[in-house]
C-alpha cells in the first residue's frame, strides 16, 4: 500500500538505486570468487562445504557403500546366472529388493546407482532416490562410460566419459545424487602397468574428480589394479604404491579438494594365479601401501572387492581395521559382487524368495559393518558366501 | 613389518639405551659396504639392507617431547655467528662453541638429534672427546649436513638450486662409519622469484635423489625444501606454493623408491612473507600449516621437524605449540638453529666464564620447545632477547 502511494519519480529512483546496488554487490561477490579461485590451490566453489560434509558422512565408521551400479550389460550377466531375463522390470525388481530392506540400509552410508536406476521407482511408485534418502543413505551415480584400449600397449585401458560430463553431473545432482564414481583399470604384467597407462588413468581420474566437485558431487576415485596374474603380493604392493602416488599427484595438480573425495582402491593381494595368503598379511601390505600414499585429508577409503568371495572380502577388511597402526582415514567397503552374490542366488528371480534374499543381504551388510569396526567374528552366510567371484579378464 | 632382510653389520641404536645414557656406539664387525639383497621384483626394493635401522632411527628422533638442534652451520656461516659476538672465525673458536652446545648437561632430555657440519663430525671437544661420542652419550643421534650449498639455477628467474649429489654415495658411507645416522639437505624455493616450475621441480628432484642415496647408506634423510620467508606475499600465497612444492617432493620421492617410514621432513611453517602487511597469529599459522600437512604428507612419515627460518625464538616456539594442541598423525616437532642458539650465543660472548650460563639458556630454549612439542608451552617469563626477530633479507646460509 505504501509503495503505491509514492510518487512515480521517487519509485523510479528507488528502483534505480536497488538495481545498481544489486549489480554492484554481484560484481563484488564475483571479484571475491575470482580472487579466491586464483589464489586457492584446491577447489573452493559453492559446493566446498557440502562436499566435505558428504564425504565425511559416507566415511562414517560402521557404514559403507553398496555398489549397485552395474551397467545394463553387466547386470544382464548377473541375471543370466540365475536364469532371469534382462528386462527393465527385472532390473527394477532386483534393486527394489535391495533398497527396501530398511535394516540393511542402516549399515550403508551410500549406494552407487547406474543411470537407469537413478530415475526408477519402487512398485509402489516411490522414487528409489527418495527411499534411500529417507533412510540416510546418500545416492551416488556411476558417470564413466567404460574402458577402451590404449593403442600401442599390451591391452591396457583408459576410461571414457568426459563429453558433457559437467552437464551430466548437474543433471544427476538435480536428480538427488551427491557422489559419483569413475572406474580406472590397470593390470600387472611383465611390463605393465606402463608409464603411459599410469599417467593416462591418473589424469583421467583427476579431471573427472574436479568436474564432479564443480557440480556438487563427491568423486570416488577408483584406480583398480586387477588381480589377474601370477605375481606375488610384494609386486602388487609396489604397483599399488606407484599408482596411488601418481593418482594423488594428478589430483593435487588439478586442484582437487581432497577433503571432499573418497578413494576406492583394490586390496593388496597376491595375483589370482598365486597361492593365497592370510588376511593379516593382506591387511599389513594394504595398510602400509595406503599409509605411504594417501594424505590424512582424505576422510575415507572404501575398498573394492574385485572378485574376492563375500566372506574373503569381509574378513580382509576386518583384519585391516584390527591392525594396531595409525590410520587417519576410515577403512570401509564399496562392494558390488561381495555384497550381492548370496542375495542374488537366494532370490533367483522369484517373488516368494524376496524375504529370504533380503535376509541374506542384511547378513552381509551387517558383517561388513562389523568389519569396518574390526569386530567381525566370521562365519556369516553359508557356502554361497565363500564362493570365489573371480573372473579372468573381467569386463565390468 | 615385512621388509627386506637386514644385514646387521651396522651399529644399532636402541631407544632404551638412550634413556639409560649408556655409550652405545658399537663399531661394526665388518667393512661398511652393505650387501644388497636381490628381491623378486626390482620395484619392491626400498632402502635396501638398512630398512629396519632407518625406521628405528627415524622413530627415535621423532620421539615425544624432543626435537632437533641444528648446529650444522658451514664455516662461513659459523663465522658470521662468531663475528656477531666479536670472535674470530678460527677452528678453535668453532670447536669451543660446539663443545659448549653438545656438553650442555641433560640436553638429551629435549633434543633427540643434532645436525653437524662435516668439520664437527670429525672434531673432538676441547677435552679431547669425540663430539659424536659426546652426543651419543647424551642420547642424541648425530646427523650430518651433506649438501654442498646453493648456486644459481641457469634458465630460471634468478633462483637457486642445491648441489651435492656427486660422490654422495661414498661420502654418505663414510659419514655412517664416523657415526652419523641421519643426513640433511637444504634446498630453497623463493616466492618473490615465482617460483618457476623449473625451480620447484629441481628442488624436489634433488631432494628425492639425495634421499634415496642416503637411505642406501643407512642415513635417515631429512627432506628440507625451505620456502623462504622473503617477500611481501600473504599467507594464502605461501599456502598455495607449499602445496605445489610438497606434491612435487612426494611424487619424486615415490619415483625414487624412497621408504617413507625412514625419512623425516623439515618444512617451513606456512606464514605470511616477512615484508607482508598481514601478520598471522600462531593459531592461524598452525591452521594453515596443519591443513597443508594433512593434504600432502602420508601418515607413513614418522616426523615433521619444522625449521624456524628467521622467526624469533619465542615465535618459533609459540607456533610449534599451536600446532600440537590436538593429536597429529605424525610427530610434529622442531629442528631449530637460530631459534635455539641465538640467546645462548649472545650469553656466551666467547668467554669461558659464561659457558655455564650459556648452556642454561640453551636448555631453557630446548625445554620450551620440548613443551611446545607436547602442546604445553606458555610464553610467560620469556626474555626480551628471545623475542627478537631474526629475519635477514636475502639470507644466505
Amino acid at each position: 500500500m505504501g509503495w503505491i502511494m509514492l510518487e512515480y519519480s521517487v519509485k523510479f529512483h528507488c528502483l534505480y538505486i536497488i538495481a545498481f546496488a544489486s549489480c554492484f554487490l554481484k560484481f563484488v561477490r564475483l571479484s571475491l570468487l575470482l580472487i579466491l579461485r586464483t589464489t586457492m590451490s584446491a577447489f573452493v566453489g559453492k559446493y566446498a562445504e557440502e562436499l566435505i560434509k558428504n564425504a565425511k558422512y559416507i566415511a562414517t565408521p560402521g557404514k559403507g557403500i553398496l555398489a549397485a551400479d552395474e551397467s545394463t550389460g553387466t547386470i544382464g550377466k548377473r541375471l543370466a546366472s540365475i536364469n532371469v531375463e534382462n528386462i527393465e522390470s527385472n532390473r527394477q525388481a532386483l534393486r527394489e529388493l535391495l533398497f527396501t530392506s530398511p535394516s540393511s540400509l542402516s549399515y550403508l552410508s551410500g549406494v552407487i546407482l547406474f543411470e537407469e536406476t537413478l530415475y526408477q521407482k519402487t512398485s509402489d511408485g516411490k522414487p528409489f532416490v527418495e527411499v534411500l534418502q529417507e533412510n540416510d543413505v546418500i545416492p551416488g551415480i556411476k558417470v564413466d562410460k567404460g574402458t577402451v584400449e590404449i593403442a600401442g600397449t599390451n591391452g591396457e585401458t583408459t576410461t571414457q566419459g568426459f563429453d558433457s560430463l559437467g552437464a551430466r553431473c548437474q543433471q544427476y545432482y538435480k536428480a538427488g545424487a551427491r557422489f559419483a564414481k569413475w572406474r580406472a583399470v590397470l593390470k600387472i604384467g611383465p611390463s605393465e602397468p606402463s608409464e603411459l597407462s599410469i599417467q593416462q588413468n591418473a589424469q583421467g581420474l583427476a579431471r573427472y574428480a574436479i568436474i564432479c566437485q564443480e557440480n556438487g558431487l563427491v568423486p570416488i576415485v577408483e584406480p583398480e589394479i586387477l588381480t589377474d596374474g601370477s605375481h606375488d603380493i610384494k609386486k602388487c604392493a609396489a604397483v599399488t604404491e606407484t599408482v596411488l602416488a601418481a593418482v594423488y599427484k594428478a589430483l593435487n595438480d588439478h586442484h582437487v579438494l581432497l577433503e571432499g573425495t573418497l578413494l576406492k582402491p583394490n586390496m593388496v593381494t597376491p595375483g589370482s594365479d598365486s597361492p593365497k595368503v592370510a588376511p593379516e598379511v593382506i591387511a599389513e601390505y594394504t595398510v602400509t601401501a595406503l599409509r605411504r600414499t594417501v594424505p590424512p585429508a582424505v576422510p575415507g577409503i572404501v575398498f573394492l572387492s574385485g572378485g574376492q568371495s563375500e566372506e574373503e572380502a569381509t574378513v580382509n577388511l576386518n583384519a585391516m581395521n584390527k591392525l594396531d597402526v595409525l590410520k587417519p582415514w576410515t577403512l570401509s567397503f564399496s562392494f558390488g559382487r561381495a555384497l550381492q552374490q548370496s542375495t542374488l542366488k537366494t532370490w533367483a528371480g522369484k517373488k516368494e524368495n524376496v524375504e529370504k534374499a533380503q535376509a541374506a543381504f542384511l547378513a552381509r551388510c551387517k558383517a561388513n559393518s562389523e568389519a569396518t569396526l574390526g569386530k567381525y567374528t566370521g562365519g556369516s552366510g553359508g557356502d554361497l558366501a565363500t564362493q570365489s567371484l573371480y573372473e579372468k579378464g573381467y569386463k565390468y | 613389518m615385512a621388509s627386506a632382510s637386514l644385514l646387521k653389520s651396522s651399529p644399532v641404536f636402541d631407544k632404551s639405551e638412550f634413556v639409560k645414557g649408556q655409550p652405545l656406539l658399537r663399531q661394526p664387525a665388518v667393512a661398511a659396504v652393505p650387501c644388497r639383497p636381490v628381491s623378486s621384483s626390482a620395484l619392491t626394493v626400498r632402502a635396501s639392507s638398512y630398512a629396519d635401522e632407518l625406521v628405528k632411527t627415524a622413530k627415535t628422533i621423532a620421539s615425544p617431547g624432543r626435537g632437533i638442534l641444528a648446529m650444522d652451520e658451514s664455516n662461513a656461516t659459523c663465522g658470521k655467528r662468531l663475528d656477531s659476538i666479536g670472535l674470530e672465525n678460527t677452528e678453535a673458536n668453532r670447536q669451543a662453541y660446539r663443545t659448549l652446545l653438545v656438553t650442555a648437561p641433560g640436553l638429551g632430555q629435549y633434543i633427540s638429534g643434532a645436525i653437524l657440519f662435516e668439520e664437527t663430525l670429525y672434531q673432538s671437544t676441547t677435552d679431547g672427546k669425540k663430539i659424536v661420542d659426546v652426543l651419543v652419550d647424551q642420547g642424541i643421534v648425530p646427523g650430518i649436513k651433506v649438501d654442498k650449498g646453493l648456486v644459481p639455477l641457469a634458465g630460471s628467474n634468478n633462483e637457486s638450486w642445491c648441489q651435492g649429489l656427486d660422490g654422495l654415495d661414498s661420502r654418505s658411507a663414510a659419514y655412517y662409519q664416523q657415526g652419523a645416522r641421519f643426513a640433511k639437505w637444504r634446498t630453497v624455493v623463493s616466492i618473490p622469484n615465482g617460483p618457476s616450475s623449473l625451480a620447484v621441480k629441481e628442488a624436489a628432484w634433488g631432494l628425492a635423489r639425495y634421499a634415496a642415496i642416503s637411505q642406501d647408506n643407512g642415513l635417515v634423510p631429512i627432506v628440507e625444501p625451505e620456502i623462504l620467508l622473503d617477500g611481501d606475499h600473504g599467507i594464502e600465497r605461501t599456502f598455495e606454493v607449499a602445496q605445489k612444492v610438497w606434491a612435487e617432493v612426494f611424487f619424486y620421492l615415490a619415483e625414487n623408491n624412497v621408504m617413507f617410514e625412514g625419512i623425516l621432513l623439515k618444512p617451513s611453517m606456512v606464514t605470511p612473507g616477512a615484508e607482508s602487511k598481514d601478520k598471522a597469529t600462531p593459531e592461524e599459522v598452525a591452521d594453515y600449516t596443519l591443513k597443508l600437512l594433512k593434504r600432502r604428507i602420508p601418515p607413513a612419515v614418522p616426523g615433521i621437524m619444522f625449521l624456524s627460518g628467521g622467526q624469533s625464538e619465542v615465535e618459533a616456539t609459540l607456533n610449534l605449540n599451536a600446532m600440537n594442541q590436538a593429536p597429529n598423525p605424525w610427530h610434529v616437532s622442531f629442528s631449530y638453529a637460530r631459534a635455539l642458539q641465538n640467546t645462548c650465543l649472545k650469553t656466551w660472548g666467547g668467554r669461558p666464564e659464561n659457558v655455564k650460563a650459556a648452556q642454561e639458556v640453551l636448555l631453557i630454549r630446548a625445554k620450551a620447545n620440548s613443551l611446545a612439542q607436547l602442546g604445553k608451552y606458555s610464553a610467560e617469563g620469556e626474555s626480551e632477547e628471545a623475542k627478537k626477530g631474526m629475519f635477514v633479507k636475502g639470507y644466505s646460509y
